[in-house]
């Protein structure tokens, strides 16, 4: 099973990493190499909001990636690399915004509409279900419905 | 049950409609906010495009100024560059970062154009640029006497935009260059 989920995920770093050109980032490690697709992966390119680094043709996210590699180079952490790029670009390089005052809704939205919708839906389902007792009047109707029934069925 | 509760689901999508709706609008490139505002300008040595002469974040100081970053290879650029002729004729201080452009194409421009800089910084590779959170020329830095970023405008400038900052601008602390100032008090300064 693990490996089945490795193989899935590994197919899935092979497909984004597509546009960059692994020749141009040389790693002598399998770790730093994995740094460097995740990070390429979750910075998000300035100009083409709507791609990462690792998949974007554009001239800002090929500079982007020779800085994070220069910095990777030069024993940087992770976190080091991405404040890095956040001090000059912001939080829009980050497809993984932190948890702040303007990211509440972003982060916790989703989660809050789900439990509005969860209790709309029991709501919903419990009132439908209440059933009323018969008035006496619909028992002798319905009494006299089933009646004729099993006289036709009979005959 | 009560038959308001099935306009729920209505109420609910128009503020979504509404919310989601305002966003598509304010989807704008140009509002990227800049992490560099109210931050000293980033330091850096680089060489100026018309002169031998090596330019460093001292430069951009004194007066305040606005540091423009652009291109030959950059059609908005040609489209502001008349604007920047405007204003510096109007004796608003433009320093240019010429940003992964080639000296030699940058000076037949600026001949050919008109030259609204002060002076211009070369950053053939970007690296200020870079260092400036710079994501497409032109963008354009509103820097004051004490070499402090107090503005960024994304894209080109022009009236309309240049209305919206000009008070901001004109408010700008401004600055004897104290090295200059300390010149002018001494004898050497004197004798000019």
């Amino acid at each position: 099973m693990k490996l089945i989920v490795a193989l899935c995920l590994s197919l899935f770093a092979l497909t984004s990493l597509a546009v960059v050109d692994g020749h141009k980032y040389p790693f002598d490690n399998e770790i730093d190499k994995g740094r460097f697709e995740v990070l390429a992966e979750e910075l998000r390119c300035p100009k083409c909001q709507n791609q990462n680094l690792a998949d974007s043709n554009a001239p800002v996210a090929s500079d982007l990636r020779d800085k994070v590699y220069e910095l990777m180079n030069e024993g940087q952490t992770d976190d080091q690399i991405v404040s890095y790029l956040v001090a000059r670009y912001g939080d829009f390089v980050r497809y993984n915004p932190p948890v702040q005052k303007n990211t509440f809704f972003l982060w916790f939205g989703p989660g809050v509409m789900a439990l509005i919708a969860f209790f709309i839906i029991i709501r919903l389902t419990r009132t439908n279900k209440k059933s009323q007792p018969l008035s006496e009047e619909e028992s002798t109707k319905l009494a006299e419905l089933k009646a004729a029934r099993s006289e036709k069925q009979e005959s | 049950m009560n038959r308001m509760m099935l306009f729920i689901p209505l109420i609910i999508f128009a503020v979504m409609a509404a919310f989601l709706g305002g966003g598509i609008g304010r989807e704008n490139k140009d509002v990227l906010p800049s992490p560099l505002v109210d931050k000293p300008f980033p330091q850096f040595i680089l060489q100026q495009v018309e002169a031998e002469k090596q330019l460093t974040q001292t430069d951009l100081q004194g007066k305040p100024m606005l540091v423009n970053v652009w291109a030959t290879w950059c059609p908005t650029c040609k489209a502001e560059h008349e604007f920047l002729n405007t204003l510096a004729a109007e004796g608003i201080r433009i320093i240019g970062i010429n940003y992964k452009d080639d000296d030699e194409e940058a000076k037949i421009w600026l001949r050919d154009y008109g030259n609204p800089y002060e002076f211009n910084i070369s950053d053939p590779k970007g690296k200020l640029g870079l260092e400036l959170g710079v994501y497409g020329a032109p963008e354009t830095f509103f820097v004051d006497g004490d070499g402090i970023i107090r503005a960024k405008h994304v894209g080109d400038l022009n009236q309309r935009v240049w209305d919206k900052y000009k008070a901001q601008f004109a408010g700008m602390i401004t600055h004897v260059d104290p090295v200059a100032a300390e010149l002018t008090n001494t004898p050497m300064g004197e004798e000019k």
